[in-house]
């Protein structure tokens, strides 16, 4: 199962005056069970970029192929495609519409076609993963906190079994508390129902926390694709493209300058402690 | 005496029936007292629901307190015929910028404040030019504002409340949906506007990092005001913090673990350089 975007350019109104290119020759794979961050300034293009993974945009060149097989070719169901490629949205309220949670997770099963037992049971299934407490199934998605109200709309795309979960920003507008939940609460979706994870975030300490693999957008190009600490590496050409390295980075940094021994790779707190102590003892010795 | 200024405030939220019975009651704030000083740069923290959003829309008479009383520059909220009067006084600005700007150009977007309020012409165009000077946005001041980014936006969000002159200026979580750049625009902004304007500025905010330099931080939980004090204070109380569904800046944080593991280092790191000077007398 994977994901593959070959030369895909993207341009909004082709023709008219107000033709913009959004995206510009594209090339990238998601393979099985990937745990991926996307990051880029407003504008850069991630969010025409994840719309293009699911079929939800069809691309003004290149090809979108799922498991080898073009997308937009004839005969392949998008439908089927939406199911296996699940997409949560930023403004899960936008989302949200059933009388009750538990219906309104059930609407996508339903729609694939299982009975309402069977879609039952795997909405409660989803409701369950995503740590939605039980008193809260009957009550209306509206009268939800921002948070709940995330987790019901995941829930509602889980409950079709996607192998692969599209999240845009699952953690704007959460308090810390809240942010950290949801996260490890996609992490645990990843390990244990082994799907693959696209997750779009404005925060690079998120990312750096959670991800295996960064794809930076700038100026619908792919600027960066690695592993976490060596995108970071690259902290000034980010900050020129309107991002940042996390916080922890800029520190190793500036230690290193003033002559600590520390490792300027390191993007978490766990990380840089490590790296910190151990440096500290070398000097002592 | 503060600007904003509140005693025993609660606010209630309540739920009626079909019958217009009270089904569910609330307590969205409760018992809060809170003095905020002019020309101070004051911040609010407080996971979703502990009831600062209900606090600040208090603080521009949106919303009128169902115990206690709140002052915004002496005047009680409760007098219907003061409500214009402290709405100039103190403006607010939202979360999402495309829900508060309204022109179709920059310009026409700043000037609505000042024109609903009858000000002269003249002075009109005056305070749209001093207000999107600024907040650093009068090269785009004939742009429609539906092709500004996300921190564009919001600093002419910003202008067109400053264009009211207003005393104070609340913000809820107006830097929620922008990205690092956009992040750093707004609080720049708002930093400029306090220091060179005076502006009282109160800022609700989810970012930790947001409120090093505040003068003041309140941290509200379960409707009610706990912590008060300087960022500095409030953020060397880590596990109070995470009780609260909070946290602290990463730098202080890792100040804190590396402190744990049996380093000296001072309680109250708040910045970068505090850390790397720390660390490095260590050595």
């Amino acid at each position: 199962m994977s994901i593959e975007l070959k030369h895909v350019s993207y341009r909004y109104s082709p023709g008219t005056v107000y033709e913009m290119r959004a995206l510009e020759h594209i090339d990238l794979s998601i393979p099985d069970g990937q745990f991926i961050g996307i990051i880029g300034h407003t504008g850069s293009g991630k969010s025409t970029l994840i719309q293009l993974l699911n079929g939800l945009l069809k691309p003004s060149e290149g090809q979108v192929l799922y498991n080898g097989e073009d997308i937009w070719g004839e005969g392949f169901s998008r439908k089927k495609l939406r199911g296996q490629v699940g997409q949560v949205f930023q403004y899960p309220e936008h989302q949200l519409f059933e009388m009750d949670v538990l219906k309104d997770v059930c609407f996508g099963p339903k729609n694939q076609g299982l009975g309402q037992a069977e879609a039952e049971e795997q909405a409660r299934k989803a409701l369950e993963h995503v740590g939605m407490p039980k008193e809260l199934f009957g009550k209306s998605p509206f009268e939800l906190s921002g948070g709940q109200k995330k987790r019901a709309a995941i829930a509602g795309v889980l409950a079709m079994n996607p192998r692969i979960l599209i999240l845009d920003e699952p953690a704007a507008g959460l308090d810390p508390g809240g942010r950290d939940e949801i996260l490890s609460q996609i992490a645990i979706l990843h390990r244990t129902r082994k799907m693959a994870i696209v997750l779009v975030s404005h925060s690079m300490e998120d990312v750096a926390r959670y991800v295996e693999r960064i794809v930076v957008l700038n100026e619908g190009r792919v600027a960066f694709d690695d592993e976490p600490r060596k995108v970071f590496a690259h902290y000034k050409e980010l900050e020129r493209m309107g991002l940042a390295a996390p916080e922890i980075t800029y520190v190793m940094h500036d230690l290193k300058a003033r002559g600590l021994q520390v490792d300027t790779g390191a993007i978490t707190i766990e990380e840089a402690k490590e790296s910190i102590l151990k440096a500290l003892k070398g000097e002592r010795r | 005496m503060g600007i904003i200024r509140a005693r025993k405030l609660g606010f209630d939220y309540y739920r009626y029936d079909e019958n217009g019975r009270i089904q569910e009651a609330s307590h969205a704030v409760r018992s809060v007292d809170l003095d905020i000083e002019a020309g101070q740069f004051t911040a609010v923290l407080g996971r979703n629901g502990s009831g600062k959003s209900t606090l600040a829309k208090h603080m521009n008479a949106l919303l009128i307190p169902t115990e206690g009383v709140l002052w915004v520059d002496g005047m009680d909220t409760c007098q219907e015929s003061e409500l214009w009067k402290i709405r100039q006084k103190a403006g607010m600005v939202f979360q999402n910028p495309d829900n508060q700007i309204i022109g179709t150009v920059v310009e026409e977007d700043v000037g609505f404040g000042p024109e609903n309020m009858g000000v002269p012409t003249e002075d009109i165009w005056k305070r749209v030019d001093d207000s999107l000077k600024a907040v650093g946005m009068t090269a785009y001041r004939y742009h429609s504002p539906n092709k500004l980014s996300g921190g564009q936006k919001q600093r002419v969000a910003i202008a067109g409340v400053m264009a009211m002159r207003p005393r104070c200026i609340v913000l809820d979580e107006p830097t929620a949906m922008l990205d690092p750049n956009g992040r750093k625009e707004v609080l720049k902004a708002l930093r400029e506007l306090n220091q060179k304007e005076q502006v009282t500025v109160i800022l609700i905010t989810h970012y930790m990092e947001e409120v090093v330099y505040a003068d003041k931080v309140f941290v509200m939980d379960q409707g009610e005001l706990v912590m008060q004090g300087s960022p500095r204070e409030i953020f060397s109380r880590v596990e109070e913090m995470k009780k609260c569904g909070l946290d602290v800046p990463q730098v202080t944080m890792l100040a804190h673990e590396l402190r744990k593991s049996g380093l000296k280092l001072p309680e109250d790191i708040l910045t970068r350089e505090e850390l790397v000077d720390a660390l490095c007398q260590l050595s």
